[in-house]
Protein backbone atom coordinates (compact mmCIF):
# COMPACT_ATOMS: atom_id res chain seq x y z
CA UNK A 1 0.00 0.00 0.00
CA UNK A 2 1.24 3.30 -1.10
CA UNK A 3 1.71 6.02 1.39
CA UNK A 4 1.83 8.38 -0.87
CA UNK A 5 -1.49 10.46 -2.38
CA UNK A 6 -3.43 9.32 -5.48
CA UNK A 7 -4.47 11.70 -7.72
CA UNK A 8 -8.41 11.31 -6.84
CA UNK A 9 -7.35 11.78 -2.90
CA UNK A 10 -5.49 15.18 -3.91
CA UNK A 11 -8.02 16.51 -6.36
CA UNK A 12 -10.69 15.77 -3.54
CA UNK A 13 -8.64 17.13 -0.92
CA UNK A 14 -8.23 20.50 -3.50
CA UNK A 15 -12.07 20.70 -4.06
CA UNK A 16 -12.78 20.42 -0.10
CA UNK A 17 -10.56 23.30 0.54
CA UNK A 18 -11.43 25.51 -2.29
CA UNK A 19 -15.17 24.95 -0.81
CA UNK A 20 -14.38 26.00 2.70
CA UNK A 21 -12.54 28.48 1.43
CA UNK A 22 -15.15 29.62 -0.71
CA UNK A 23 -17.47 29.27 2.45
CA UNK A 24 -15.07 31.50 5.20
CA UNK A 25 -13.80 34.36 2.82
CA UNK A 26 -17.56 35.13 1.07
CA UNK A 27 -19.21 37.62 3.43
CA UNK A 28 -22.50 36.51 5.26
CA UNK A 29 -25.66 37.95 4.39
CA UNK A 30 -26.28 41.12 6.11
CA UNK A 31 -29.77 40.61 7.80
CA UNK A 32 -32.61 42.72 5.82
CA UNK A 33 -35.41 44.67 7.29
CA UNK A 34 -37.79 42.09 6.05
CA UNK A 35 -35.36 39.53 8.22
CA UNK A 36 -35.98 41.46 11.67
CA UNK A 37 -39.96 42.09 10.90
CA UNK A 38 -40.35 38.47 10.92
CA UNK A 39 -38.15 37.76 13.59
CA UNK A 40 -39.85 40.17 15.77
CA UNK A 41 -43.13 39.00 15.21
CA UNK A 42 -42.40 35.71 15.95
CA UNK A 43 -40.46 36.58 19.02
CA UNK A 44 -43.22 38.99 19.78
CA UNK A 45 -46.08 36.22 19.49
CA UNK A 46 -44.05 33.84 22.05
CA UNK A 47 -43.68 36.55 24.44
CA UNK A 48 -47.45 37.18 24.39
CA UNK A 49 -48.02 33.58 24.85
CA UNK A 50 -45.63 33.86 27.96
CA UNK A 51 -46.90 36.73 29.23
CA UNK A 52 -50.41 34.73 29.07
CA UNK A 53 -49.71 32.07 31.47
CA UNK A 54 -48.59 34.68 33.50
CA UNK A 55 -44.59 33.36 33.25
CA UNK A 56 -42.40 35.95 31.16
CA UNK A 57 -39.06 36.70 32.01
CA UNK A 58 -37.47 39.99 32.39
CA UNK A 59 -34.67 38.79 29.97
CA UNK A 60 -37.20 38.48 27.36
CA UNK A 61 -38.69 41.39 27.88
CA UNK A 62 -35.09 43.59 27.33
CA UNK A 63 -33.91 41.50 24.49
CA UNK A 64 -37.05 42.40 22.66
CA UNK A 65 -36.35 45.83 23.88
CA UNK A 66 -33.00 45.45 22.21
CA UNK A 67 -34.37 44.20 19.15
CA UNK A 68 -36.34 47.21 18.41
CA UNK A 69 -33.81 49.83 19.39
CA UNK A 70 -31.04 48.60 17.24
CA UNK A 71 -33.65 48.16 14.49
CA UNK A 72 -34.13 51.84 15.07
CA UNK A 73 -30.85 52.87 14.34
CA UNK A 74 -31.14 50.60 11.04
CA UNK A 75 -29.00 47.75 12.81
CA UNK A 76 -30.86 44.78 11.27
CA UNK A 77 -28.07 42.26 12.02
CA UNK A 78 -28.11 42.91 15.38
CA UNK A 79 -31.71 43.89 15.74
CA UNK A 80 -32.42 40.17 14.44
CA UNK A 81 -29.60 38.44 16.32
CA UNK A 82 -31.98 40.04 19.67
CA UNK A 83 -34.61 39.14 18.24
CA UNK A 84 -34.35 35.50 17.72
CA UNK A 85 -32.56 35.37 21.21
CA UNK A 86 -36.04 36.85 22.71
CA UNK A 87 -38.18 34.11 20.94
CA UNK A 88 -35.50 31.12 22.60
CA UNK A 89 -36.46 32.99 25.95
CA UNK A 90 -39.94 32.93 25.50
CA UNK A 91 -39.84 29.85 24.54
CA UNK A 92 -37.86 28.57 27.56
CA UNK A 93 -40.42 30.03 29.38
CA UNK A 94 -43.62 28.95 27.97
CA UNK A 95 -41.75 25.63 28.17
CA UNK A 96 -41.24 26.57 32.22
CA UNK A 97 -44.52 27.77 32.58
CA UNK A 98 -46.07 24.20 31.13
CA UNK A 99 -43.44 21.44 33.14
CA UNK A 100 -44.23 23.43 36.22
CA UNK A 101 -48.60 22.54 36.09
CA UNK A 102 -46.89 19.10 37.77
CA UNK A 103 -43.33 18.87 38.45
CA UNK A 104 -43.67 21.72 41.36
CA UNK A 105 -45.51 18.76 43.45
CA UNK A 106 -41.45 17.02 43.49
CA UNK A 107 -40.43 20.30 45.43
CA UNK A 108 -43.79 20.17 47.91
CA UNK A 109 -43.04 19.25 51.67
CA UNK A 110 -45.50 16.48 52.64
CA UNK B 1 -64.26 -22.06 25.54
CA UNK B 2 -66.84 -21.85 28.66
CA UNK B 3 -63.79 -22.02 31.20
CA UNK B 4 -62.28 -19.37 29.11
CA UNK B 5 -64.81 -16.62 29.27
CA UNK B 6 -65.45 -17.60 32.92
CA UNK B 7 -61.55 -16.40 33.77
CA UNK B 8 -61.69 -13.83 31.56
CA UNK B 9 -64.81 -12.47 33.21
CA UNK B 10 -63.26 -13.42 36.93
CA UNK B 11 -60.20 -11.39 35.82
CA UNK B 12 -62.13 -8.38 34.58
CA UNK B 13 -64.34 -8.47 38.25
CA UNK B 14 -60.92 -8.39 40.35
CA UNK B 15 -59.31 -5.88 38.15
CA UNK B 16 -62.69 -3.55 38.39
CA UNK B 17 -62.42 -4.51 42.38
CA UNK B 18 -58.44 -3.87 42.82
CA UNK B 19 -59.56 -0.28 41.04
CA UNK B 20 -61.90 0.53 42.92
CA UNK B 21 -60.31 -0.02 46.18
CA UNK B 22 -57.35 1.66 44.79
CA UNK B 23 -58.67 4.68 43.37
CA UNK B 24 -59.87 6.46 46.75
CA UNK B 25 -56.36 6.44 47.64
CA UNK B 26 -55.39 8.06 44.94
CA UNK B 27 -57.85 10.60 45.20
CA UNK B 28 -57.14 11.08 49.20
CA UNK B 29 -53.42 11.66 48.03
CA UNK B 30 -54.21 14.92 45.64
CA UNK B 31 -57.02 15.92 48.19
CA UNK B 32 -56.48 19.28 49.27
CA UNK B 33 -55.87 18.70 53.32
CA UNK B 34 -54.22 22.74 54.88
CA UNK B 35 -54.31 21.14 58.36
CA UNK B 36 -51.92 18.35 57.59
CA UNK B 37 -50.15 20.85 54.90
CA UNK B 38 -49.50 23.35 57.84
CA UNK B 39 -48.08 20.57 60.28
CA UNK B 40 -45.87 18.65 57.76
CA UNK B 41 -44.47 22.60 56.93
CA UNK B 42 -43.63 22.83 60.36
CA UNK B 43 -42.35 19.93 61.26
CA UNK B 44 -40.16 20.24 58.61
CA UNK B 45 -38.67 23.69 59.89
CA UNK B 46 -38.54 22.33 63.33
CA UNK B 47 -36.18 19.05 62.09
CA UNK B 48 -33.99 21.11 60.24
CA UNK B 49 -33.32 23.58 62.86
CA UNK B 50 -33.64 21.36 65.61
CA UNK B 51 -31.84 24.27 68.35
CA UNK B 52 -34.06 26.91 67.09
CA UNK B 53 -37.22 27.88 69.28
CA UNK B 54 -40.14 27.50 67.45
CA UNK B 55 -41.56 31.07 68.18
CA UNK B 56 -38.08 32.21 66.50
CA UNK B 57 -38.80 31.40 63.23
CA UNK B 58 -40.29 34.67 62.87
CA UNK B 59 -37.42 36.38 63.02
CA UNK B 60 -36.23 35.35 59.94
CA UNK B 61 -32.12 34.91 59.39
CA UNK B 62 -31.75 35.58 62.97
CA UNK B 63 -32.78 32.41 63.58
CA UNK B 64 -30.49 30.38 62.01
CA UNK B 65 -27.78 32.71 61.81
CA UNK B 66 -26.34 33.47 65.59
CA UNK B 67 -23.60 36.41 64.33
CA UNK B 68 -26.83 38.42 62.85
CA UNK B 69 -29.14 37.69 65.24
CA UNK B 70 -26.90 39.12 68.22
CA UNK B 71 -26.22 42.48 65.49
CA UNK B 72 -30.01 42.62 65.04
CA UNK B 73 -30.93 42.78 68.72
CA UNK B 74 -28.51 45.45 69.16
CA UNK B 75 -30.13 47.60 66.03
CA UNK B 76 -33.78 46.47 67.86
CA UNK B 77 -32.82 48.94 70.85
CA UNK B 78 -33.38 51.79 67.90
CA UNK B 79 -34.82 50.30 65.31
CA UNK B 80 -34.94 51.19 61.41
CA UNK B 81 -38.17 50.68 61.05
CA UNK B 82 -39.41 53.08 64.21
CA UNK B 83 -40.09 56.44 61.90
CA UNK B 84 -42.81 54.33 59.40
CA UNK B 85 -44.06 53.08 63.31
CA UNK B 86 -44.48 56.53 64.30
CA UNK B 87 -45.83 57.50 60.98
CA UNK B 88 -48.26 55.07 60.79
CA UNK B 89 -49.55 55.35 64.44
CA UNK B 90 -50.35 59.22 63.44
CA UNK B 91 -51.87 58.11 60.20
CA UNK B 92 -54.29 55.73 61.66
CA UNK B 93 -55.90 58.00 63.41
CA UNK B 94 -56.07 60.91 61.27
CA UNK B 95 -59.64 60.98 60.01
CA UNK B 96 -60.74 60.81 56.77
CA UNK B 97 -61.63 64.27 54.80
CA UNK B 98 -65.43 62.65 55.77
CA UNK B 99 -64.40 62.56 59.53
CA UNK B 100 -64.11 58.58 59.79
CA UNK B 101 -60.92 56.55 60.51
CA UNK B 102 -59.50 53.19 59.37
CA UNK B 103 -60.74 52.15 62.96
CA UNK B 104 -64.07 52.26 61.17
CA UNK B 105 -63.32 50.21 58.37
CA UNK B 106 -61.96 47.27 60.75
CA UNK B 107 -62.96 44.88 63.70
CA UNK B 108 -61.83 46.19 67.20
CA UNK B 109 -61.22 49.11 65.47
CA UNK B 110 -58.06 47.70 63.43
CA UNK B 111 -56.38 47.11 66.81
CA UNK B 112 -54.07 43.67 67.59
CA UNK B 113 -55.85 42.25 64.16
CA UNK B 114 -53.11 41.68 62.14
CA UNK B 115 -52.80 38.27 63.20
CA UNK B 116 -56.53 37.63 61.03
CA UNK B 117 -55.25 39.05 57.91
CA UNK B 118 -55.53 37.61 55.29
CA UNK B 119 -58.45 36.49 55.37
CA UNK B 120 -60.96 34.54 52.94
CA UNK B 121 -64.04 36.51 52.02
CA UNK B 122 -66.56 34.31 51.08
CA UNK B 123 -68.39 36.98 49.62
CA UNK B 124 -66.50 37.59 47.33
CA UNK B 125 -64.40 34.58 46.60
CA UNK B 126 -61.10 35.97 47.24
CA UNK B 127 -58.37 36.21 49.92
CA UNK B 128 -58.51 39.60 51.23
CA UNK B 129 -55.00 40.78 52.15
CA UNK B 130 -54.55 43.57 55.07
CA UNK B 131 -53.02 45.54 52.49
CA UNK B 132 -55.73 45.55 49.96
CA UNK B 133 -58.30 46.04 53.05
CA UNK B 134 -56.82 49.22 54.17
CA UNK B 135 -57.22 50.55 50.37
CA UNK B 136 -60.63 49.58 50.51
CA UNK B 137 -61.28 51.40 53.16
CA UNK B 138 -59.71 54.94 52.01
CA UNK B 139 -61.59 54.62 48.70
CA UNK B 140 -64.65 53.42 50.66
CA UNK B 141 -64.27 56.89 52.23
CA UNK B 142 -63.51 58.49 49.10
CA UNK B 143 -60.03 58.78 49.53
CA UNK B 144 -57.49 57.92 46.84
CA UNK B 145 -55.75 54.54 47.09
CA UNK B 146 -51.70 54.00 48.72
CA UNK B 147 -49.18 52.48 46.42
CA UNK B 148 -49.06 48.38 47.66
CA UNK B 149 -45.19 48.47 47.85
CA UNK B 150 -44.12 50.71 50.31
CA UNK B 151 -43.95 54.35 51.82
CA UNK B 152 -47.63 55.23 53.65
CA UNK B 153 -49.04 51.63 52.93
CA UNK B 154 -45.66 50.05 54.72
CA UNK B 155 -46.29 52.69 57.33
CA UNK B 156 -49.88 51.58 58.18
CA UNK B 157 -49.11 47.96 58.30
CA UNK B 158 -46.29 48.89 60.40
CA UNK B 159 -48.35 49.96 62.93
CA UNK B 160 -50.87 47.46 62.69
CA UNK B 161 -48.28 44.46 63.02
CA UNK B 162 -46.56 46.22 66.13
CA UNK B 163 -50.17 46.84 67.88
CA UNK B 164 -50.74 42.29 67.43
CA UNK B 165 -47.08 41.45 68.32
CA UNK B 166 -46.46 38.61 70.27
CA UNK B 167 -50.52 37.08 69.13
CA UNK B 168 -50.05 34.08 67.50
CA UNK B 169 -51.26 33.72 63.60
CA UNK B 170 -54.43 32.89 63.57
CA UNK B 171 -55.64 32.16 59.38
CA UNK B 172 -59.09 30.47 58.91
CA UNK B 173 -59.59 28.58 55.64
CA UNK B 174 -63.05 28.39 55.74
CA UNK B 175 -65.67 25.46 54.86
CA UNK B 176 -66.05 26.79 50.93
CA UNK B 177 -64.17 25.23 48.14
CA UNK B 178 -62.93 28.64 46.91
CA UNK B 179 -61.11 29.25 49.80
CA UNK B 180 -59.68 25.30 49.47
CA UNK B 181 -58.85 26.44 45.99
CA UNK B 182 -57.26 29.98 47.18
CA UNK B 183 -54.77 27.66 49.68
CA UNK B 184 -53.90 25.05 46.84
CA UNK B 185 -53.19 27.92 44.31
CA UNK B 186 -51.25 29.73 46.88
CA UNK B 187 -49.12 26.69 47.33
CA UNK B 188 -48.65 25.93 43.72
CA UNK B 189 -47.68 29.44 43.18
CA UNK B 190 -44.98 28.90 46.14
CA UNK B 191 -43.70 25.89 45.05
CA UNK B 192 -43.04 26.68 41.33
CA UNK B 193 -40.02 27.57 39.26
CA UNK B 194 -40.25 30.90 37.41
CA UNK B 195 -37.80 33.54 35.98
CA UNK B 196 -34.70 32.56 34.07
CA UNK B 197 -32.82 31.63 37.04
CA UNK B 198 -35.68 28.59 37.47
CA UNK B 199 -36.34 29.51 40.63
CA UNK B 200 -39.32 29.09 43.34
CA UNK B 201 -40.02 30.52 46.35
CA UNK B 202 -38.97 27.50 48.03
CA UNK B 203 -35.83 27.35 46.62
CA UNK B 204 -34.22 29.61 48.27
CA UNK B 205 -37.13 29.35 51.82
CA UNK B 206 -37.28 25.68 51.64
CA UNK B 207 -34.08 24.06 50.40
CA UNK B 208 -31.45 26.71 51.64
CA UNK B 209 -32.28 28.57 54.78
CA UNK B 210 -29.33 29.80 56.48
CA UNK B 211 -27.54 29.52 53.83
CA UNK B 212 -25.91 32.47 51.57
CA UNK B 213 -27.05 33.42 47.76
CA UNK B 214 -24.38 36.41 47.40
CA UNK B 215 -24.54 38.42 50.17
CA UNK B 216 -27.70 37.45 51.97
CA UNK B 217 -28.58 35.19 54.58
CA UNK B 218 -31.50 33.48 53.37
CA UNK B 219 -34.64 33.43 55.47
CA UNK B 220 -36.82 29.91 56.32
CA UNK B 221 -40.15 30.32 54.85
CA UNK B 222 -41.60 28.90 58.31
CA UNK B 223 -42.93 32.40 59.56
CA UNK B 224 -41.33 34.50 56.94
CA UNK B 225 -44.76 36.91 56.59
CA UNK B 226 -45.02 37.30 60.20
CA UNK B 227 -42.54 39.63 60.18
CA UNK B 228 -44.01 42.08 57.92
CA UNK B 229 -43.77 44.63 56.96
CA UNK B 230 -39.95 45.34 56.70
CA UNK B 231 -37.71 47.82 56.68
CA UNK B 232 -34.71 46.33 54.52
CA UNK B 233 -31.05 48.20 54.61
CA UNK B 234 -30.74 46.98 50.85
CA UNK B 235 -34.15 49.03 49.91
CA UNK B 236 -33.15 52.11 52.56
CA UNK B 237 -36.60 51.39 53.58
CA UNK B 238 -39.87 50.23 54.28
CA UNK B 239 -41.47 47.31 52.39
CA UNK B 240 -44.89 45.18 52.41
CA UNK B 241 -45.48 41.43 52.07
CA UNK B 242 -46.17 43.08 48.26
CA UNK B 243 -42.89 44.61 47.98
CA UNK B 244 -41.23 41.57 48.79
CA UNK B 245 -42.87 39.17 46.10
CA UNK B 246 -42.30 41.41 43.92
CA UNK B 247 -38.67 41.54 44.28
CA UNK B 248 -38.47 37.78 44.96
CA UNK B 249 -39.65 37.44 41.11
CA UNK B 250 -37.55 40.48 40.16
CA UNK B 251 -34.31 38.34 41.49
CA UNK B 252 -35.63 35.38 39.65
CA UNK B 253 -35.60 37.52 36.14
CA UNK B 254 -39.44 36.98 36.53
CA UNK B 255 -41.65 39.67 35.24
CA UNK B 256 -43.13 40.41 38.61
CA UNK B 257 -47.50 40.48 38.70
CA UNK B 258 -49.53 43.29 39.91
CA UNK B 259 -49.28 43.69 43.56
CA UNK B 260 -52.35 42.18 44.81
CA UNK B 261 -52.51 39.91 41.81
CA UNK B 262 -54.57 37.13 42.56
CA UNK B 263 -51.41 34.66 42.57
CA UNK B 264 -49.90 37.24 45.35
CA UNK B 265 -53.40 36.97 47.69
CA UNK B 266 -53.35 33.49 47.16
CA UNK B 267 -49.50 32.71 48.53
CA UNK B 268 -49.67 35.03 51.37
CA UNK B 269 -52.83 33.00 52.49
CA UNK B 270 -50.97 29.75 52.40
CA UNK B 271 -47.34 31.02 53.68
CA UNK B 272 -49.68 32.83 56.98
CA UNK B 273 -51.87 29.83 57.19
CA UNK B 274 -48.78 27.53 57.30
CA UNK B 275 -47.61 29.68 60.18
CA UNK B 276 -50.56 29.77 62.45
CA UNK B 277 -50.01 29.74 66.07
CA UNK B 278 -46.23 31.66 65.91
CA UNK B 279 -46.35 35.10 67.00
CA UNK B 280 -46.71 38.56 64.65
CA UNK B 281 -43.40 40.27 65.05
CA UNK B 282 -43.68 43.10 62.65
CA UNK B 283 -42.51 45.51 61.90
CA UNK B 284 -39.30 43.65 61.17
CA UNK B 285 -35.62 44.93 59.71
CA UNK B 286 -33.71 42.67 57.53
CA UNK B 287 -30.51 43.45 56.03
Amino acid sequence: MSTTMSAAMKRTLAISMLLVASFALSPARAATEADYKAAYATADAAAKEAAGLRNQWTVTVTALAAAKKAADGGDFDRATAAANEAEALARASIFQAYSEKEAWKAMEIR
Amino acid sequence: MKARISLLLGSLSAALIAFALASPRVVAADKVDPVADAKAFQNFFFQKFPTVKHEDFVNGPYSVNEDMKRQWKEKEEFPPYEFALDAGKEMFSTPFKNGKTYADCFPNGGIGIRQDYPYFDTREGKVVTLELALNRCREANGEAPYSYVKDEMASLTAYMAFTSRGKPMNIKIPDDPRALEAFENGKRYFYSRRGQMNFSCASCHVQSPGERIRAETLAPALGILNAMPIYRSEWAGMGTTSRRFVTCNSQTRAVPLEPQADEYRDVEYFLSYVANGLPISGPGARP
